[in-house]
């Protein structure tokens, strides 16, 4: 784009932009090593706010119940994401397309208080009716597979949009049964999409507080409620521990899934 | 695909449709229902809508919910202070968001891909981290107020938290990432020819971009401010870690009614009032991802 801006403007913008976004999360890492009590003053460098954290059993615990939770839901959102986001792709015709496409997208802008009500609701509805299900892990993974679906649906639709669609016809025209080719052709072809949306299920479902609050019962906890009502208190060296090591984990997954993915662009590129 | 057979094509467009009626379009519906009811105290916490009376069913459903939200002052303040409070977000997050997007565009590719990484990576990290964060650095001994102090620019700490500030703070900070990125999308995709063209035929910068630039990359301005605004709007996190107790939100005051009062008929209406408002902007949002989904 011409302009006669000074070269510096774009960098400096730069800068300031990103160094918004980057210097709470720095600040909150390097303060998690603070040997001082106080959150805000400076005592010198301590590992004991780790030690601290992995004695506190009711993070731990908290922390087991989320793994366990955004595991199955991220699964579960992969599957019924993957679905979701093929059929929408591949089937420009159906009854209800356009009520199906709201419903998977609108979850992605629908404030989460709503969501969360309103899921409980339905529990709540449904248990009484049926008898099931009780509020707990179960009503939580439900929950988070709703809208982990409608992320992978959106990261399956960006990528089988942009698949060759020559690769399925070859393997047809060459004698495979369409379902072959959906499963030898198709998903290992949008694998990156796959990786990524469950990646970003598990990582969304980690860090729900609010749909989670609502739909639990009294016998689950996740991190983020064992978090918030800790914060609530003011803040504590311990969760400043925690959060570096949910953000160290967090950027080696996401950055493993990154080489992952480049790698197999490259391979593909070569052959 | 043609050929995966009726019941395979059944399966893939019906599970997840099922799965979203049961779990996303029926809970908006009996959330209308109890919103309707009348809060009790057992298990469920309200009144049936049909209940039986002498020889049949009777209606038992009431607006007085509604009415409580119309004649109490308080949720109008919040439902308003909520809008204004989104709206500035969405106002600052473009304002900060637009000269990013636009440096990024305008890097080479390697960088830019990096960029466009550091733009996504607090997606992936904690919403609730990111919030916290703040505490320390707003709190009348935290960091910021150290700075101000060791540069002889405040004699006294600043009341930087739990008011309308750190509210706004919090919401741009928080939701700038869902504005960047579709501006980034739209200014990407912009033909620089026509850039060039308007500055050829002797267009000043400032004439260039209001002209030329600002009209083609609206897309990425709507999209992005319905990304800030909407979600900005039922925000409970930040109003309840950030703010006051002057900061209403209408957020908040769902989940206070829901928690605290124990009122689950008026935080249903609450709900449904808040869905209504944001009607419009909900489905243009819709329109916007759909036709993101489909470039």
């Amino acid at each position: 784009m011409a302009s006669r801006a000074p070269g510096w403007l774009g960098p400096g913008i730069l800068m300031l932009g990103f160094g918004f976004l980057y210097a709470p999360i720095v600040l909150l890492v390097l303060y998690s090593f603070n040997a001082s009590r106080l959150v805000t003053v400076w005592g010198g460098l301590s590992p004991r706010w780790y030690g601290a954290l992995f004695r506190n059993e009711a993070f731990g615990s908290a922390a087991l119940t989320s793994l366990e939770v955004a595991a199955a839901a991220a699964s579960l959102s992969l599957v019924l994401g993957t679905f979701a986001g093929f059929s929408m792709v591949r089937f420009t015709r159906f009854p209800g397309r356009l009520v199906f496409g709201f419903s998977l997208l609108a979850p992605l802008v629908v404030p989460e208080v709503i969501l969360g009500l309103s899921l409980l609701l339905l529990f709540v509805t449904c248990q009484s009716w049926l008898g099931f299900p009780s509020r707990g892990m179960l009503t939580i993974i439900l929950a988070h597979a709703t809208f982990g679906a409608c992320f992978v649906s959106v990261l399956v639709r960006a990528q089988l949009a942009g698949f060759d669609r020559a690769l399925e016809e070859a393997a047809l025209d060459l004698g495979a049964r369409p379902w072959t080719v959906l499963i030898r052709i198709t998903l290992p072809g949008i694998s990156p999409a796959l990786l990524a949306g469950w990646l970003l299920a598990f990582t969304l479902s980690l860090d729900d507080l609010v749909i989670a609050s609502f739909v639990t019962g009294p016998s689950a906890t996740t991190l983020p409620m064992a978090v918030f009502s800790s914060v609530r208190l003011g803040v504590s060296p311990e969760v400043n521990a925690l959060a570096t090591l949910f953000l160290t984990v967090v950027s080696l997954l996401v950055g493993l899934a990154g080489w992952l993915m480049a790698r197999q662009e490259r391979r593909r590129q070569m052959t | 695909m043609t050929g995966l057979g009726r019941i395979g094509r059944l399966v893939l467009i019906g599970a997840p449709f099922l799965w979203l009626l049961v779990f996303f379009l029926l809970p908006l519906l009996i959330v209308v229902k109890i919103s309707l009811a009348e809060s009790t105290i057992g298990i469920p916490p309200y009144t049936p809508l049909l209940a039986n009376g002498n020889n049949s069913l009777e209606w038992r459903g009431t607006l007085a919910n509604y009415a409580l939200i119309a004649g109490d002052r308080i949720y109008l303040r919040a439902y308003l202070g909520s809008l204004g409070n989104a709206a500035l977000a969405t106002a600052l997050c473009l304002l900060i968001g637009y000269p990013v997007a636009y440096a990024i565009a305008r890097s080479r590719s390697v960088r830019r891909q990096l960029l466009v990484f550091l733009v996504i990576m607090p997606f992936w990290t904690s919403f609730l981290i990111r919030v916290y964060a703040w505490i320390a650095i707003l709190e009348p001994q935290g960091l910021l107020n150290q700075l101000l102090f060791a540069l002889g620019l405040v004699s006294a700490p600043l009341q930087l938290l739990n008011n309308q500030f750190s509210v706004q703070l919090g919401l741009v900070y928080s939701y700038l990432p869902f504005m960047v990125l579709p501006l980034y999308g739209s200014l990407s995709a912009l033909d620089k020819s026509l850039v060039e063209a308007a500055a050829d035929l002797g267009a000043r910068p400032s004439q260039a971009f209001l002209t030329v630039i600002l009209p083609l990359t609206l897309p990425g301005i709507a999209g992005g401010s319905l990304l800030v605004l909407i979600p900005a709007t039922g925000e409970f996190v930040i109003p309840d870690l950030l703010g006051g107790p002057s900061t209403l939100m209408i957020g908040k005051v769902l989940w206070d009614e829901f928690f605290n009062n124990r009122d689950w008929p008026v935080a249903a209406a609450v709900a449904v009032v808040l869905v209504a408002a944001l009607a419009i902007p909900l489905l243009a949002a819709q329109r916007f991802l759909e036709r993101e989904q489909a470039a």
